[in-house]
């Protein structure tokens, strides 16, 4: 849609708009707060449901996880990788666990498909490190979220 | 050493350490102010306020890789940066901030040079500016650069027109071109219109309010700061006529740009604003005598005439983060179909004024 501008005298001088425009930045300036976080004093909260980083949940000090593999299935990024192992009581149990969190996507389907309640993605969003790491199991495993 | 020799000295030494003092803080003031008004904070974290940040800036500047592209004219290239700043320089100098003090049988000027064509040399000199953006623009061999340079060469002509035709108003109420002359002129009082009950101070702003406002916007375009920085224009031509330069170079275009800056301001106030006119009174209220009233004197003036700088310098900053960049055709048109016949009515008014007694 096509809007006109109103012209008037006051509008071709010019100068009416622009002692307006000054006193819209010197309001902003004086009378509305700031806005910014500063950031490592103070960190914006973010909603429960946030998918940051992974971890296994464990039950008295043993893994949930079964490897039943269903999240390297649903993975769209292919980025878990588990190698199944057995107990001595038979029970199945992950003897490697791990998740490339360069081809992580974060979309917490791996989460949504846990029939155990083992992966979980905590709230922990820094996550940034000066080598490209693959998390393996022992990494995984500390308990790090509130889910 | 004479006396007047080691005055001149001081003087000038004084001068340029405050020059060269004003980058920084006014590097700050822009970067906090633009913040506030954004509703950001701006650099805080490095000294108080964040003032040191500027400091750290220069460290940068200072230790970056000096290089010369390949494809530039090297002796231009490298000579264009100081071509613009020495100018910027130059023009502070004949800008009185204070009046003078009789020291025995001595007179010092608070002026570094006591020039009688004040005026004329300050539009002299500050138009040598361009010369420097204009090398920078062609010897960098880059379109983007080219582009900058001619908008700054046509930009800085359109406007230094009805800038100095502005300024023929002030030259014509206080009949003088030499700046201290002019100061002292604004010093006293007259009734606008001739009426005999209003009596207002012999400013430039209330002898030549229309001048004032076509110097205003004149100075802006001449300094190239937003609403008419297309010379730099970041969004169109990246960043105009330093697009190739770096470090240290880089950084001489930028002080070139605040200390044009600071003189545009000083100007102002010089011209428009009483100079260091306006804190007079407090010394009614001060119970010295002799000499000591006399320097107490010189520092009223000389703060006077900061704040009034100081406010200039503000309101550069507050413009540039309240109106866009005007696009070139409407620059043009601004500054030769209506600042041009603007000012020239303005010399026609004020003479008119004049001949009626009403200044």
């Amino acid at each position: 849609m096509l809007v006109k501008a109103k012209k008037n005298i006051l509008t071709e001088i010019y100068w009416w708009d622009i002692i307006k425009g000054l006193w819209i930045t010197m309001r902003n300036m004086l009378f509305v707060p700031t806005v910014t976080i500063q950031y490592p004093e103070e960190r914006r909260k973010y909603s429960n449901r946030y998918r940051g980083m992974h971890y296994i949940k464990a039950t008295n000090g043993v893994e949930n996880c079964t490897a039943c593999m269903l999240c390297p299935t649903v993975c769209p990024a292919e980025c878990i990788h588990i190698e199944a192992g057995e107990r001595p009581d038979k029970e199945k149990y992950p003897v490697k666990f791990e998740i490339d969190v360069l081809r992580c996507c974060f979309c917490g389907m791996c989460e949504e498909a846990c029939p155990k309640d083992a992966i979980k993605l905590s709230t922990i969003y820094e996550m940034s490190t000066t080598t490209r790491n693959v998390w393996d199991k022992e990494f995984l495993l500390e308990q790090r979220g509130n889910k | 050493m004479e006396f007047d020799t080691l005055a001149m000295l001081i003087k000038l030494v004084l001068v340029l350490v405050i020059l060269l003092q004003v980058v920084p803080i006014m590097v700050w003031v822009e970067r906090r102010g633009s913040a506030l008004m954004q509703n950001r904070l701006g650099p805080n974290r490095l000294g108080p306020l964040g003032l040191f940040q500027s400091i750290a800036d220069v460290i940068k500047f200072f230790f970056k890789e000096d290089p010369i592209p390949g494809h530039v004219s090297p002796f231009y290239y490298v000579m264009a940066p100081w071509i613009s700043i020495i100018p910027a320089f130059m023009t502070f100098a004949v800008i009185p901030f204070a009046s003078g003090i009789h020291l025995g049988d001595h007179y010092v000027n608070f002026q570094v040079a006591d020039l009688n064509v004040g005026l004329l040399y300050i539009f002299s000199v500050a138009s040598l500016g361009v010369y420097g953006i204009i090398m920078a623009g062609w010897s960098s061999n880059n379109k983007y650069a080219l582009l900058g340079s001619l908008r700054s060469s046509s930009q800085m002509i359109s406007y230094e027109l009805s800038m100095g035709l502005a300024a023929v108003g002030v030259i014509m109420v206080y009949s003088s071109l030499h700046l201290q002359d002019i100061n002292y002129a604004q010093g006293e009082w007259f009734h606008p219109f001739g009426l005999a009950m209003i009596t207002l101070p012999k400013w430039g702003i209330f002898v030549q309010p229309f001048g004032f406002l076509i110097f205003l916007t004149a100075v802006f375009a001449e300094t190239n700061r937003l609403p008419f920085d297309l010379p730099e224009g970041e969004s169109e031509i990246v960043a105009g006529y330093h697009l190739e330069y770096g470090s240290m170079k880089m950084a001489l275009f930028f002080m070139a740009e605040y200390i044009n800056m600071t003189t545009a301001s000083g100007l102002l106030a010089t011209l428009y604003f009483g100079g260091w006119h306006g804190l007079g009174w407090v010394q009614h209220f001060l119970p010295f005598t002799g000499m000591t009233m006399e320097w107490i004197r010189v520092l009223l003036e000389m703060t006077a005439f900061a704040l009034k700088v100081t406010f200039f310098m503000w309101f550069f900053v507050w413009v540039r983060w309240t109106i866009p960049r005007f696009r070139y055709d409407q620059l043009m048109d601004l500054g030769w179909k209506v600042m041009l016949p603007l000012s020239l009515l303005n010399i026609f008014g004020t003479a008119c004024f004049m001949y009626m007694g009403w200044i």
